[in-house]
């Protein structure tokens, strides 16, 4: 099969972390009994009216700052019409021809690690739909449906970039930075699970660069960036083959199935794309004048990139590290907090990757504080406990939420750094082995690892290595 | 009414589709003159020299409309569900869809 060239646009919808719906004060929450976050705005009932949350707006604005965009001072919403029943009302409020953001970029590395900029196209603003549960296992084989509108106009951005993805591996990346950057700007909770971020991929596939862009075909349904990969891989061997052999390609819808690996046609909800899109009439336009770009532009966090480059430059970490920890927004922030409280940079960055990484619960808060964690590494950093007293600390701090100093007098981990004591611990081991300290005095230099490992076991891991080590030494060239 | 070609009956018939109505072939066709006769009546706009000015997106001269993001009540499951033609337990009932 011969190689072909592979365009791809991507689109997401993310559900802004607002407290209210994007036209009425019902609640967001995630988990809540069904239709009981509805009223008759988001239910559509004739006679209301929308009105605007200011918080949507300014959080879109954020994400248009984040993504580089420029920011439409003008701007306004149209009505999308079809009928669906996730739809209350028969139409979606979304934003057509003036979106509240476009012309944007967000950078990327590409196969050969070369910085790699991709276009948005736009952010608008618009409402989510509702969820439907089926009566059957999908909603072809389904008698009826049973809606649930608690998420029907939760607030919601729409991200459309340009066609400048040319592979899988450039899709997972630009999704999982654009992530990375809705979360720390703070404009969503970016739960692909849960559904607060969603991705559709558009690809297309040609012979040659010369060659017109194929034809198109949109896969939804895709609930992570690993499927995001698999799709497109999927994809990209479906469409090469029907032109190796000589079949047709369709412009058309098609679901991921992620169990079986494949993509397949969805059958169409609307014969029709012709939304018939119109201004919404009851909702004045909005303008984002420039003061209020300032003043959204002065509540920006750090991006993730800005970040990568100052724990590298800044505080000398590795870029391994650096990426590793600003890859994850919790390590990210515990990081910060713990070095500005006077924890080593270093040391703080390996307690981070490696025991707080393999112990947090992405899905819980922390049950400690930073200043928590800044105190377990100067006791460990003191020599007041060991290194592997501290990870048992740390584990109980994540189990109760303990402060460090209670668990360690509580667990007894107090480093034994008392000279009398470990000078005599070393005087009994000697004693007890007396062919260790032969083979040291012979020249064996290794025997000594045994010695002290003897004093360690002796004092149940407690004894300050170092000293140890030290008097051990004095010991035996006496 | 007079008789126009602005909009057929095929124009009727796709419209009525789109928007989940039905008409036989004696509507569609007395459609078609009264939806041909309303464009008409709007083509008078055509008329006008708009060069330079902005399109009107919104008839009234408000912008920045907002509410805080302060919740709310929300209606009781049962309020929200009294007015629906069927329902389930907590839910709407809707027949198949596709």
């Amino acid at each position: 099969m011969s190689d072909y060239i592979t365009t791809i646009g991507l689109e997401f919808h993310a559900e802004m972390k607002t407290k209210t719906k994007i036209f009425c004060s019902c609640p967001t929450d995630f988990a809540a009994a069904p239709n009981t976050h509805v009223c008759p705005v988001c239910l559509g009932l004739p006679g209301v009216l929308p009105v605007l949350n200011k918080h949507a707006v300014e959080l879109a604005v954020k994400a248009g700052l984040a993504l580089n965009c420029q920011i439409s001072e003008y701007s306004k919403f149209d009505r999308k019409n079809y009928f669906y029943p996730d739809l209350p009302k028969g139409y979606q409020v979304t934003q057509f021809p003036l979106p509240i953001c476009k012309n944007g970029w967000l950078e990327i590395e590409d196969a050969a690690g070369q910085a790699k900029k991709v276009r948005i196209n736009r952010i608008h603003m618009e409402e989510d739909a509702g969820k439907l549960v089926h009566s059957g296992d999908n909603i072809g084989n389904s008698d009826y449906s049973l809606p649930d509108y608690n998420r029907a106009a939760v607030p919601l951005i729409e991200i459309v970039t340009e066609p400048d993805i040319s592979s899988a591996d450039e899709a997972k990346a630009f999704g999982e930075k654009l992530k990375l950057t809705l979360e720390y700007a703070g404009v969503s909770d970016v739960r692909m699970e849960q559904g607060s971020l969603r991705c559709d991929v558009n690809i297309s596939i040609r012979a040659r660069e010369s060659d017109p862009l194929g034809v198109k075909v949109e896969i939804k349904n895709l609930n992570s960036f690993r499927a995001v990969h698999r799709a497109i891989c999927y994809e990209e061997m479906r469409q090469a083959e029907a032109l190796e052999y000589g079949e047709k390609l369709i412009q058309e819808t098609r679901l991921w199935n992620d169990a079986l690996g494949e993509t397949r046609p969805m059958r169409s909800k609307e014969d029709s794309h012709d939304y018939r899109y119109f201004p919404e009439p009851d909702l004045p336009p909005v303008i984002v004048s420039p003061e209020w770009v300032r003043e959204i532009a002065a509540t920006m966090p750090e991006m993730p990139d800005q970040r990568v480059n100052r724990l590298r430059s800044e505080l000398g970490l590795s870029d391994y590290d650096s990426a590793q920890l600003v890859a994850v927004p919790a390590l990210a922030l515990l990081f910060d907090e713990a070095v500005g409280l006077g924890a080593e940079p270093k040391m703080c960055a390996n307690w981070l990757l490696g025991d707080v990484a393999r112990l947090l619960n992405p899905d819980q808060p922390l049950p400690f504080t930073a200043a928590d964690f800044a105190a377990l590494l100067d006791e460990v950093k003191s020599g007041a406990i060991n290194n592997n007293s501290g990870k048992e600390v740390l584990a109980e701090m994540f189990a109760t939420g303990g402060k460090p100093a209670d668990i360690i007098a509580a667990r007894g981990f107090a480093q034994i750094s008392d000279s009398s004591f470990l000078e005599e611990a070393v005087a009994k081991i000697i004693a007890a082995n007396p062919q260790p300290v032969a083979d040291f005095k012979g020249g064996k230099q290794a025997a000594i690892g045994f010695l002290i490992g003897q004093v360690m076991k002796e004092t149940k891991g407690q004894a300050n290595p170092n000293m140890v080590r030290e008097f051990m030494l004095k010991a035996l060239s006496e | 009414m007079s008789e126009n070609k602005i909009i057929t009956a095929a124009d009727v018939e796709y419209v009525a589709k789109l928007a989940n109505l039905r008409f036989d072939e004696a509507e569609k066709a007395e459609t078609a003159v009264k939806l041909g006769a309303i464009l008409e009546y709007m083509q008078q706009l055509n008329a006008i020299d708009v060069t330079g000015v902005a399109a009107t997106t919104h008839v009234l001269e408000l912008t920045n409309v907002f509410r805080e993001d302060a919740v709310g009540e929300s209606l009781s499951n049962s309020s929200a569900l009294a007015n629906a033609p069927d329902k389930d337990g907590a839910y709407f009932k809707v027949p198949k869809i596709i």
